[in-house]
């Protein structure tokens, strides 16, 4: 495990803290960079990375968050699920306290009775269901493209396997059409977003799909990204790419990840990925509204695996609640602090929005980690 | 109910310790359950008070101030690299105890048993805790046993309670940090709760990391005799360092300040939490503790804890300042700055 010490030295960090500050505090300009992937925000405001860079850049978090973007009325179709008889709904933990609609939870409903139990990945679900061939057992797959291949690989699982009490209530969701959304549609810049000046992009999103999805940003937008990975030492790596590529008008894709990004991906992944699912038409996304293709859904020929087909059951789109932020945070309009609920109504014990709920959430990355740098009230 | 015997010989067929398995007819109050005690609990804990078989333990007790205390264990797995519920239930109860400054004496101990659970790992179970009991100089001298059936428990849960002693002069309590005071572990955090999870279905992985259950009235007996103004002691069980800093600020109404690149985390326990997605700071303890002294006497305090085998690796991780907010804060290892909160919602259940 020396490999840890090594991406958290602390001479190298303050190394690239030092080159960040000689290419940036002067250059009179603002440096806004998204670090799209929740995972990031949290090693952000884990390892306290905003105290090591200059006052000019800002980093502005990003809707990386597979809890935090699922819509309400998603969550409530997974209740509503849950509460049929004899299924088992197997869902991960950072689901069951995730609020729904009129005060409902998945936690909630579990006290009420539903059989809804904690797994750790899609194949433990599967497990389930050989385990309880009398019950449905449904999986909830939420997830960027990081989760989409074992969920695809589980599926395949179950089918060889001739399982007919298994299916996947399916919200995976794609980044690069996220990123569309917050750089172009006109939906969401009626609701309002900041102007980004580059994007770090999750590298274990880029294991999977490869650098090349990320070009098409880099030249149309002229955005530059830097793919990094989720250490200290790589995120500081990653935003002094960004902002030497800023500094030299120059608009690419960057792999700061050399030792796990490919241009291409993982292509067997990929496969697996694409003989399970397709793409959804529509897909709406907490804070970004509706997206076109920014989602999977089964294929027909795996239709008997998807539990809105299997079980028919419909969305119903649902407000959250009205003085919760998370949308505008989602789009990096906000900051969690500029929600009035944050750290009074909303905090991890009692949350009130999905942000808060989610380990990636960035609510939850303030509150647990950087409520100090708030002024006290 | 008592576990000791009413009379000596109950049955003339000894309990098949290697294949049999607990029945209700073991918690009935009956011969069967007389049978269990004497063949597996009394040879397990053998000591004077208890042999008198009385429904109650009796003995002197020193003038001065006491303590007791009071502990559930329900891990999952019972046995775990490093220990055991056996050993572990008798190192919380006396750590518990410890941590005011006492000198532990007795225990109590109640056993519910889930109809069909092996005799024989009961009596591994009760050797473990007799010796961990002899080890730490504490006997066991009342205790208790239910059966319940198949289903209505998860195969053995044990409590324990345990009083002592606390040496005159010393007055050691959450609620007496003061800024200024300096803050010492006793060792690397996280490897209980870490051995724990490793050896649990689902989450099986590769690691030689074994718990650090232990039972410290013996450093804390070396410390307070050295430096009786000790301020405050506490164990850093569930919820990890984190959790019990965050008390111990709320109890005294101050803040800390942390210094991350000293507080000393194993590169296999460090390794496993990153898997897990879990921080080493929120992951249980079971034989560290920490220690809030007036800076003055941290030096000395230090050299006394690395004397002693289980304080080897004690250092100094920070100290108390003033803060209304009561915030623990962190300088992280690249030099930034953070909060060490307590850890919200799902912890992994059942380490202790
Ligand atoms: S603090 Fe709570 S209510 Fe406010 S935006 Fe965050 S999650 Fe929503």
């Amino acid at each position: 495990m020396k490999h840890l010490d090594e991406y958290r030295d602390a001479e190298t960090a303050h190394r690239l803290a030092a080159a960040i500050h000689n290419e940036a505090a002067d250059s009179g300009r603002r440096y806004r960079l998204m670090e799209f992937c929740g995972g990031h925000t949290h090693a952000i405001f884990r390892y306290g990375i905003e105290d090591l860079l200059p006052s000019n850049i800002e980093m502005v978090h990003g809707p990386g968050c597979p809890v935090c973007v699922l819509p309400t009325g998603r969550l409530d179709m997974a209740i509503r699920l849950a509460k049929r008889d004899g299924v088992i709904l197997a869902s991960y933990a950072d689901m069951l306290r995730v609020p729904g609609s009129k005060g409902q939870s998945l936690m909630k409903a579990r006290a009420d009775g539903a059989d809804i139990r904690m797994v750790y990945s899609t194949l433990d679900a599967v497990k389930l269901a050989e385990a309880n061939p009398q019950r449905e057992v449904i999986f909830f797959a939420i997830g960027f493209e990081t989760t989409t291949p074992p969920t695809a690989l589980a599926i395949e699982t179950a089918a060889k396997k001739g399982l007919t009490n298994f299916s996947v209530f399916c919200n995976h969701v794609l980044t690069p059409s996220a990123i569309a959304a917050i750089l172009e549609a006109p939906a969401v810049r009626e609701l309002g977003t900041v102007e980004i000046d580059g994007f770090l992009g999750p590298a274990h999103v880029s294991v999977v799909i490869g650098s090349q999805p990320y070009e098409f940003f880099a030249e149309e937008y002229r955005k530059p990204v830097a793919i990094s990975g989720f250490e200290p030492i790589d995120i500081l790596q990653s935003i002094l790419m960004l902002v030497r590529q800023l500094n030299e008008g120059r608009a690419e894709v960057e792999n700061q990840y050399i030792r796990a990004v490919t241009r291409d991906g993982n292509v067997r992944a990929k496969q697996a990925v694409s003989r399970v699912f397709e793409l959804r038409r529509d897909f709406e996304w907490r804070g970004l509204g509706h997206i076109p293709y920014s989602a999977l859904r089964l294929k027909d020929e795996f239709a008997a695996f998807d539990a809105e087909r299997r079980f028919d059951e419909p969305y119903i789109p649902s407000e959250g609640i009205k003085a919760c932020e998370c949308p505008a945070i989602l789009r990096g309009a906000k900051k969690p602090t500029d929600c009035r609920l944050f750290g009074r109504a909303c905090t991890p014990e009692t949350p009130l929005g999905s942000c808060m709920v989610s380990s990636e959430g960035a609510c939850a990355a303030y509150y647990t980690y950087g409520r100090m740098r708030e002024p006290a009230q | 109910m008592n576990i000791a015997p009413r009379t000596s010989r109950l049955s003339t067929r000894r309990l098949d310790l290697v294949a049999g398995r607990v029945d209700l007819t073991h918690g009935a109050g009956g011969r069967a359950m007389q049978q269990l005690i004497e063949e597996i609990f009394r040879p397990a804990f053998d000591n004077p008070i208890l042999a008198r078989g009385n429904d109650q333990a009796a003995f002197d007790v020193a003038a001065g101030r006491m303590v007791m205390s009071t502990d559930c264990f329900v891990v999952s797995p019972l046995f775990f690299p490093g220990g055991d519920i056996g050993s572990l239930a008798v190192h919380g109860t006396v750590n518990d105890v410890a941590m005011s400054g006492a000198r532990p004496l007795y225990l109590s101990a109640g056993f519910v048993i889930e109809e069909g659970f092996p005799l024989a790992d009961l009596q591994r179970i009760a050797i473990s805790m007799g010796e961990a009991a002899r080890a730490a100089g504490v006997a066991v001298v009342t205790g208790d046993t239910k059966v319940v059936e198949r289903g209505k428990a998860d195969r053995l849960f044990v409590n324990t309670a345990g009083i002592g002693v606390v040496p005159t002069g010393v007055e050691i309590s959450g609620d007496r940090a003061r800024p200024g005071d300096a803050i010492l572990i006793s060792g690397t955090m996280g490897d209980h709760g870490v051995a724990i999870m490793a050896h649990r279905a689902g989450l099986e992985f590769e690691t030689t990391i074994v718990s650090d259950s232990a039972s410290l009235n013996g450093l804390v007996a070396d410390m307070v005799a050295a430096v009786p103004t000790i301020r405050v002691l506490r164990d850093p069980t569930r919820g990890g360092l984190a959790a019990t800093l965050n008390e111990i600020c709320h109890q005294s109404g101050v803040g800390m300040r942390l210094d991350e690149a000293a507080i000393p985390i194993k590169p296999e326990v460090l390794g496993a939490c990153e898997l897990l997605g879990l921080d080493a700071l929120n992951v249980a303890n079971e034989g560290k503790l920490i220690a809030v002294v007036p800076a003055a006497e941290a030096a000395r305090l230090l050299t006394v804890m690395r004397a002693h085998p289980l304080g080897r690796d004690a250092t100094m991780i920070g100290d108390i300042i003033a803060d209304p907010s009561r915030f623990v804060r962190m300088a992280t290892r690249i030099g930034g700055e953070r909060i060490v909160d307590w850890l919200a919602g799902e912890q992994l259940p059942r380490i202790c």
